[in-house]
């Protein structure tokens, strides 16, 4: 009897042992990112040259996104006002992180989706829902798809629950989890991940609701963001202090790091940035120390080998146009033409119907009045 | 990303044509035939010391295609030319577009005139080939496209500023319709060039900024400079000398001068690696030919400045009026870059005399007028030939805003009316449409002429101000157009093989030459409102409703009660004592 309960306990044990290992394996998978591609919209709110450490923090998080492998297509950047090409840009073209003008973050292969007045409450919206009038063009859209991964970086000045845009007007928290719950229920994301660097910025992720988000942001509720050095040759503060040690972290990241989650929320410290940087992973389902940094800021690709070979087809041949007069070219400024030029026909137009009417009036009340026989002095 | 790649489509016949490698298309018909069409490719730039001891340098790539992208024809092989433009063209059934980027002002007393003049901010204008039937809507998509290319907010172009001129911009390419309906012009001139719109420019060359002249172009140099334009010109050229059949051109130009101080640290020595930071060590393959113009016509014993390495290439050219000598690099010939196979040109000035200049045509623009009411717009016109006049086409776009009178219209030269010979206004629609003005002068020999027009400034709705709205609003540039006398007789065989600087304008007669010139444009300042009014109020009335109506209801609703004080520690404990006691407390 014990040893028919020994075989049983060992026979469950190995039961439980055998079935562990499969969990193992969909564990493997479990942990793993589902995404297919990846995208990024980065925004920089604030206009007027003394805010150009917000510039400065955009583009360094566009630098080290487009280093690590996402494309210029598949990345949003929103600029509200111009630095490089400022006149009070000692150094045109350039956008310095490090002071001595160390790194120039602005680059030579930038592309701007987004710059000046365009960058509206109303155009970030509608870039995050997809809902774009027809004629945008493919580089102002965020063709994302349910197997996305989204990286969203705000900067700017903001408050408890709004974030400042252009001087002249907010979004709140509240909008912005509003878009995120759409992006969601469109199936716009496999999974988002949302920096902030602003005063107060961990208001703005308060109120999130949908799943599969993961905020991070640069300061806690009545806490300001400050920003990290000025340049004297320059004039202004160059970066603000949590963008400047997250770009010091993602220097050391290169396409195939494995650092996760749990390394970048540590970023920053209090130490450094007098305030204190927040995060909120309740939304997300997986654990964060399984996710990658270059789950979020880095790319898959997709490449198919083939052996194949693939016809392409003929060359659609041009019709043959047949013998005519050659061509010439047009006089510039024709004098005696222009000088003789008809003006526009303007199409006919009948009478107003006011007019034609008040006319009709005016006749029927005179014949009324005077008789008929005026008739035939009028016609 | 603004601009697809090229994606090179090698067809399978294509190894047979590389075998003969010459690109002349006369060669081909004993070679073998070509499978598809031919298109060629050609760099060059120019360059033009100043009197001033700036330095201007002009790039033009010209891509030439043999195809017919008109009558519908429909085209699948992209090799020279870039696929994104070759679709917008289909797509949007355009004959002709020409849309340039400028930052800066040209100033034409100091310098001269520019090859290929262009406003200050973004301007396009296209032609529409005749079987557009919606031109309104096409335009607005096309603007679309374009913003998208070119990392440029063309999406603000709309019905606001968008005009119809109705003579001028006439069509540079060939063709015989010139039913102005089909032709739309728009500026914006508060539109700022950066490197955003320089690296789409870049990618539109085949040789991309790999090879070639494009390797000089440097955004931190070419951006510290004082005038800095870029363009990209579409539109149909003759495909043969008898122009019998069609091609089309695609003309990217860029233009910049370079300033003595900022750039030239004060010291009057020009060369390729202080102007661009690079030098030069290939022509870019694709290219047919690539050169490299210096203007020596004002140093022709070389006593004002010294060139080298020296050349012996030479070449004349009779380019916007007058006959100019260049020296000429080769860059397809490898001896043009020595044993270093880098190329470095420099130029050194001995002394710094020189002829001043005195460019026929100049035009200036100005707001006078004072407060926030009313203000005038002055147009002056300067025809410095000594004894020729020539007649001068304006075109003048002012926004709906500028409510112009144009019963207060003069055109004084010289103290008198000069009524003149061809004017049409469209008057503005309140957020629908803007002034256009356009009126063909004849200018007197060595002359001014004045054109005055007063405005009445309109209060824009709160909603349509910009976020920065003190800065002010731009008016955009006027257009001034016309045939100037030439001093040398212009070669009117416009399908000969000329360098591409002297090749944009087609030229009808000997005798006189067209030229575009374009004013500044203005800043005006709206009445402005005081945008933190409506805060103010709340905080304000919120106070004085919270004090004034809060103490009154207090005060009429509030009643008293009396209460007792709280006794001290000894007189409470007295008092648990005479409770027990049982007699009255303290």
């Amino acid at each position: 009897m014990l040893a028919n309960l020994v075989l049983s306990f060992n026979c469950t044990y190995l039961a439980v042992l055998l079935s562990f290992i499969r969990f193992n394996k969909h564990v493997g998978n479990f942990f793993s990112s589902q995404h297919t591609n990846n995208w990024a919209v980065l925004v920089c709110t604030s206009r007027f040259w003394f805010n150009y450490r917000h510039v400065a923090n955009t583009l360094s998080v566009y630098r080290s996104v487009k280093r690590l492998g996402i494309p210029d297509s598949h990345i949003v950047l929103m600029l509200a006002d111009d630095m490089a090409c400022n006149h009070r840009n000692p150094k045109p073209a350039t956008v310095f992180s490090h002071k001595n003008m160390e790194l120039n973050v602005y680059g030579d292969d930038v592309e701007v989706d987004y710059r000046g007045y365009e960058v509206t409450v109303e155009n970030f919206l509608r870039v995050l829902t997809g809902r774009l009038p027809p004629s945008t063009p493919r580089s102002k859209r965020l063709l994302s798809d349910d197997r996305s991964n989204i990286l969203i970086y705000l900067t700017g000045h903001g408050g408890n629950g709004f974030l400042k845009f252009q001087d002249s007007e907010e979004i709140s928290n509240v909008e912005l989890a509003d878009a995120f719950e759409q992006m969601w229920q469109k199936r716009r994301y496999n999974e988002l991940l949302f920096i902030i660097d602003t005063c107060q910025g961990a208001s703005m992720y308060e109120r999130f609701y949908s799943p599969n988000l993961m905020a991070l942001a640069s300061s806690q509720v009545g806490e300001d963001s400050l920003s990290h050095q000025p340049d004297l040759a320059i004039g202004v503060h160059l970066m603000d202090r949590y963008t400047f040690y997250l770009l010091e972290f993602l220097e050391d990241i290169h396409p195939a790091s494995k650092t996760n989650m749990n390394d970048l929320f540590k970023v920053c410290p209090k130490s450094q940035c007098v305030s204190t940087p927040g995060h909120r992973t309740d939304l997300f389902l997986r654990d964060p120390g399984s996710v990658l940094i270059t789950d979020f800021f880095g790319s898959v690709r997709k490449v198919e080998l083939t052996t194949d070979a693939i016809n392409l087809t003929e060359p659609i041949t041009p019709v043959e146009d047949q013998e005519k007069e050659p061509y010439s070219y047009v006089d510039q400024l024709p004098v005696s033409e222009i000088i003789h030029q008809k003006p526009k026909q303007k199409d006919w137009h009948p009478p107003d119907g006011f007019i034609l009417g008040l006319w009709t009036l005016i006749i029927l009340v005179f014949f009324r009045t005077y008789g008929v026989k005026h008739l035939k002095h009028i016609f | 990303m603004c601009v697809e790649r090229v994606v090179l489509c090698v067809p399978a016949r294509a190894s047979v044509r590389l075998g003969c490698a010459r690109r002349d298309v006369r060669m081909w018909e004993g070679c073998c035939a070509p499978i598809m069409p031919e298109s060629d490719f050609q760099e060059e730039l120019v360059i033009r010391p100043l009197h001033s001891g700036d330095i201007y340098a002009s790039f033009q790539f010209r891509t030439l295609w043999e195809t017919d992208f008109m009558k519908g024809n429909k085209v699948s092989h992209y090799r020279l030319f870039p696929k994104s433009l070759g679709q917008v063209i289909s797509k949007f059934s355009v004959r002709e577009l020409h849309i340039s980027f400028t930052q800066g002002y040209w100033r034409t007393m100091q310098w001269g005139q520019p090859f290929l003049p262009a406003p200050p901010g973004a301007e396009l204008w296209v032609w529409f080939q005749d079987t557009v039937t919606d031109v309104d809507g096409t335009w607005k998509e096309l603007t679309n496209v374009l913003s998208g290319i070119f990392c440029a907010s063309l999406n603000f172009i709309d019905s606001t500023n968008t005009v119809q001129p109705s003579a001028s911009f006439k069509p540079l390419g060939i063709g015989n319709v010139t039913d102005h309906r089909f032709l739309r012009y728009a500026t914006l001139p508060r539109e700022i060039v950066c490197t955003e719109n320089l690296t789409p420019w870049k990618k539109l060359l085949p040789c991309g900024s790999k090879a070639g002249l494009a390797v000089l172009m440097k955004s931190e140099k070419l951006f510290h400079s004082s005038f800095h334009s870029e363009a990209v010109h579409i539109r149909p050229v003759c495909g043969d000398v008898e122009c019998k059949s069609v091609s089309w051109e695609l003309r990217q130009t860029l233009d910049v001068v370079f300033d003595l101080h900022t750039s030239g640290q004060g010291k009057r020595e020009w060369s390729l690696f202080k102007m661009f930071a690079r030098t030069l060590t290939d022509a870019c393959p694709l290219a047919s030919s690539s050169k490299i113009y210096i203007d020596i016509t004002d140093n022709p014993e070389g006593e004002h400045f010294e060139l080298s390495p020296a050349t012996p290439l030479l070449s004349q050219a009779v380019v916007l009026g007058d006959r100019r000598t260049f020296s000429v690099y080769d860059l397809t010939d490898p001896s043009t870059f020595g044993t270093m196979r880098t190329f470095n040109v420099q130029i050194k000035w001995k002394n710094t005399e020189g002829d001043m200049l005195r460019p026929l045509l100049h035009a200036e623009r100005y707001v006078a007028g004072y407060g926030l009411q009313t203000g005038e717009i002055h147009t002056l016109m300067y025809n410095q030939h000594p004894y020729r006049s020539f007649p001068v086409l304006l075109l003048d776009s002012v926004p709906w805003y500028l409510r112009l009178y144009v019963h207060t219209l003069t055109v004084t030269s010289k103290g008198k009316d000069n009524k003149p010979s061809y004017i049409h206004y469209q008057p503005s629609k309140d957020r629908i449409r803007p002034h256009l003005l356009e009126m063909l002068v004849q200018l007197p020999p060595n002359s001014v002429t004045e054109v005055t027009v007063q405005f009445e400034r309109a209060l824009l709705k709160w909603t349509e101000y910009t976020p920065d709205p003190n800065h002010g609003f731009y008016v955009g540039s006027s257009v001034v157009s016309s045939l100037v006398p030439s001093i040398v007789a212009m070669d009117t065989n416009n399908t000969r093989d000329r360098p591409l600087f002297s090749s944009f304008f087609p030229t009808k007669e000997e005798s006189s030459y067209f030229i575009r010139v374009y004013t500044e444009p203005l800043l005006v300042n709206l009445p402005t409102p005081d945008f933190s009014m409506p805060y103010n109020v709340i905080c304000l009335t919120c106070t004085v409703v919270a004090v004034g109506y809060g103490s009154l209801y207090n005060l009429l609703t509030r009643n008293f009660q009396i209460e007792e004080p709280n006794p001290g520690l000894a007189k409470r404990i007295a008092n648990v004592i005479r409770r027990m006691r049982g007699v009255p407390l303290l």
